[in-house]
C-alpha cells in the first residue's frame, strides 16, 4: 500500500501520529494508513479542553459509515485545544491526515513519553509487517 | 486506534456454518479470535444463539488484514482472487471471508443508487425441489407449503416469491426466495450463515412426500448487478440475444460449461437481478459484469443499501424471538393457507393483535451515526435496541430499526438512541427511509 509517512513526526502502532513542534504542547492525529483503512470518515468524537488524559487511554472515536475506531491517546497530559472543524467535515480527516486534519492538541505531563513513540521508519516497518 | 466494524450484513452471528446446529459445541475464544477477535466474552454465542448483540458486533479489523492467517474453517467463494486483486478489504462474514469494500462504501453506495454495482453472492444458499409423482399431483409445492408462509401454488412457471420459514411457534428461522422453475420444480435461494441449518430443518420433514431435496450451494458462485443501469450490464452479458425476465421472475440460459439461472431480485431497492453460474465460470462472469461497466461493491453498501430500504437482515432484524408480523412481513404470509408450521400462532396474533413492531428510525439531531445494539428510549424508559443501525449515505444521517411496543411505534413518535452514555434525539418515520424514485418501475 502506497501510504504517506511524514518523517518529521513520531508514531504509535496503533495509528496516530504525534508532531512536536510548540514546546509542551503536542498536535495528534491519525495516519494516513489509518484513514486509508478506515475510507471516510462520517463522524468525529473529540475530548473535552481540560481533560487530563493517560498515555493510552481511549481519548477520541473516530467513525465511518460501518465501523468506529478509538483513538488511544499517545502520551499523557491534558487537552488543550481540538479541531473544531472536524464537527461539520469529518472527512477533512481522509483529505488531510496529517495537516488539516488533525485531532486535538495535548500539553504533555510528562516530555519523556515522547522519546518511546515510533518514529517514521519504525512505524513503517510495524505496517509493513 | 482500534477500528470496529459494525456487523454488516447477513447472518454474522456465526463464524461458521454449523455452528447454529450445535449451540454447546465447544466454540472458544481461540476459534472466534481466528475469524477477527471480537471484543467480547467468548461465550455469547451460547447465550444469544440467534441474535447478534450489536456491541459483540464490531471486529478489529486493522489486526486481520492478512487473510492468509484466517482459519481453513473460513470459506472463500469462487470470486476470492478477483477480490483480492481489486484490492479489497476482506472480512469474515457468515462463516466466509467477504469483500466488505473495494474503493469505500460511499461510492459503492452511490454507484448502485444511481448506476449499476455487482456483489458477489456466491456465499448464499442454494436447494433444488423435484416433486417426483409420476401420475400428478404436486408433492414439492405441496410439501413447500407446509414449510413457507407464503402461497407457492400461486406461482407459475419462472416466477418466484419472497418467504419465510418458520418454526413451530412462528418464530423467523429464514427469509428466502423460492422460484418456480418449472412443473413441479422449484429452486430455493437462503441466507448464507442459515444454509445448513434450513437444509437440516426442511430434510427432517419430508415425510412421505415424494420428492427429491437436495442442496446445491457448492455449485454456485453468484453475483447480484444491482442499480438503475442493470438492464443495460444484462444486455452486454447476453449480446441482447436473451430478455431479461420481469420482476421477481427467473430465466435459465444453457452456456458452456453449464446452465445460468438469472433471478430480477435483490437487496438494495433498486432494478437488478442476481446471476448463479457454475462454479468454473465465476470468474468470468464477474469479469464481464466488470467490463460491462457493473462497479464492484462489498458487503458495506450492501447493508447500508438494504436499510434504507428497511428490508430486514436475518440474524439481526429477524430471529426466531419475533414473527413475520412483528417484523412487518405480514405481506409474504398467507393465512387462507390451510396449514403450515407457526400458523396458529400467526392467526392468534392477527386477530390479538402484535404487542411490538419492527419500527424505522431516523436521527433527528447531529449525533455519531446509529448502530446495532444500541439501546432506544422514550420518555426516559428503555424500550429495545437497535437491531440495525448505521450511517445512510442517501439522507446523511443515522438510520436503524428496532422492535418496539405498538404504542411507540406511529411515525412521528420521539425517541432518543444512546450512543457512548449520551443520549440524542430520534423519531419514528415511516418506512422505507428512502422511497423509491418516481421513474423506477
Amino acid at each position: 500500500m502506497n501510504v504517506n509517512i511524514p518523517d518529521d513526526l513520531k508514531y504509535t502502532s496503533s495509528h496516530e501520529w504525534v508532531r512536536a513542534d510548540n514546546g509542551d504542547v503536542v498536535t495528534v492525529g491519525i495516519t494516513d494508513f489509518a484513514q486509508l483503512e478506515m475510507t471516510e470518515l462520517v463522524f468525529v468524537e473529540l475530548p473535552e479542553p481540560g481533560r487530563q488524559f493517560q498515555a493510552g487511554a481511549e481519548v477520541a472515536v473516530v467513525e465511518s459509515v460501518k465501523s468506529a475506531s478509538d483513538i488511544y491517546c499517545p502520551v499523557s497530559g491534558t487537552i488543550v485545544e481540538v479541531n473544531s472543524s472536524l464537527a461539520d467535515n469529518p472527512a477533512t480527516v481522509n483529505e488531510s491526515p496529517f495537516d488539516r486534519g488533525w485531532l486535538f492538541r495535548i500539553k504533555l505531563s510528562d516530555p519523556a513519553e515522547l522519546n518511546s513513540l515510533l518514529d517514521a521508519a519504525g512505524y513503517k516497518a510495524t505496517i509493513d509487517g | 486506534m482500534t477500528e470496529r466494524i459494525d456487523s454488516i450484513g447477513r447472518s454474522d452471528a456465526f463464524p461458521a456454518q454449523g455452528m447454529l446446529l450445535q449451540p454447546q459445541s465447544d466454540l472458544t475464544e481461540s476459534d472466534l479470535s481466528a475469524v477477527g477477535s471480537p471484543a467480547s466474552e467468548p461465550t455469547f454465542i451460547h447465550r444469544h444463539p440467534g441474535i447478534f448483540p450489536g456491541k459483540h458486533s464490531r471486529y478489529r479489523l486493522l489486526i486481520t488484514r492478512d487473510s492468509a492467517s484466517m482459519e481453513p474453517q473460513i470459506q472463500r467463494t469462487p470470486l476470492h482472487q478477483q477480490h483480492v486483486e481489486l484490492g479489497a478489504k476482506m472480512v469474515p462474514f457468515a462463516g466466509w471471508e467477504m469483500p466488505v469494500q473495494y474503493s469505500g462504501i460511499i461510492p459503492e453506495h452511490n454507484a448502485v443508487r444511481q448506476n449499476v454495482g455487482v456483489f458477489d453472492i456466491s456465499h448464499m444458499g442454494q436447494f433444488l425441489v423435484q416433486g417426483l409423482a409420476d401420475g400428478g399431483g404436486q408433492p414439492a409445492c405441496e410439501w413447500l407449503n407446509q414449510l413457507l408462509t407464503n402461497d407457492v401454488s400461486v406461482l407459475q412457471p419462472g416466477q418466484g416469491q419472497y418467504t419465510m420459514l418458520l418454526n413451530e411457534t412462528a418464530g423467523i428461522i429464514d427469509d428466502l426466495i423460492v422460484y418456480r422453475r418449472k412443473g413441479d420444480e422449484y429452486f430455493l435461494v437462503v441466507n448464507a450463515a442459515k444454509t445448513a441449518e434450513d437444509f437440516d430443518w426442511m430434510n427432517a420433514r419430508i415425510g412421505d412426500h415424494s420428492l427429491s431435496f437436495t442442496n446445491h450451494s457448492a455449485d454456485y458462485a453468484a453475483m447480484a448487478v444491482q442499480g438503475p443501469h442493470s438492464e443495460a450490464v444484462f444486455q452486454k452479458l447476453f449480446a441482447g440475444a436473451i430478455e431479461l425476465p420481469k420482476r421477481f421472475c427467473m430465466t435459465e440460459i444453457a452456456t458452456e460449461p453449464g446452465t445460468v439461472i438469472v433471478c430480477r431480485t435483490g437487496y438494495t431497492g433498486e432494478d437488478g437481478f442476481e446471476l448463479f453460474c457454475p462454479v468454473v465460470s465465476g470468474e468470468s462472469w464477474w469479469q464481464k459484469c466488470l467490463s460491462a461497466g457493473a462497479t464492484p461493491a462489498g458487503l458495506g453498501a450492501r447493508d447500508t443499501l438494504r436499510l434504507e430500504k428497511c428490508y430486514p437482515l436475518n440474524g439481526n432484524d429477524l430471529s426466531p424471538e419475533h414473527t413475520p408480523l412483528e417484523a412487518g412481513l405480514g405481506f409474504a404470509v398467507d393465512l387462507k393457507k390451510s396449514d403450515f408450521i407457526g400458523r396458529d400462532r400467526l392467526v392468534k396474533q392477527r386477530a390479538d393483535g402484535v404487542t411490538q413492531k419492527l419500527v424505522a428510525i431516523r436521527q433527528v439531531e447531529k449525533s455519531p451515526p446509529t448502530r446495532h445494539g444500541y439501546k432506544v428510549f422514550a420518555d426516559n424508559t428503555e424500550l429495545g435496541e437497535l437491531t440495525s443501525g448505521g450511517m445512510s449515505p442517501t439522507l446523511g444521517c443515522g438510520i436503524g430499526m428496532a422492535y418496539l411496543p405498538v404504542q411507540y411505534a406511529a411515525p412521528g413518535t420521539s425517541l432518543e438512541v444512546e450512543i457512548r452514555g449520551k443520549r440524542y434525539a430520534a423519531e419514528v418515520v415511516r418506512k422505507p427511509f428512502v422511497p423509491a424514485p418516481l421513474n423506477s418501475m
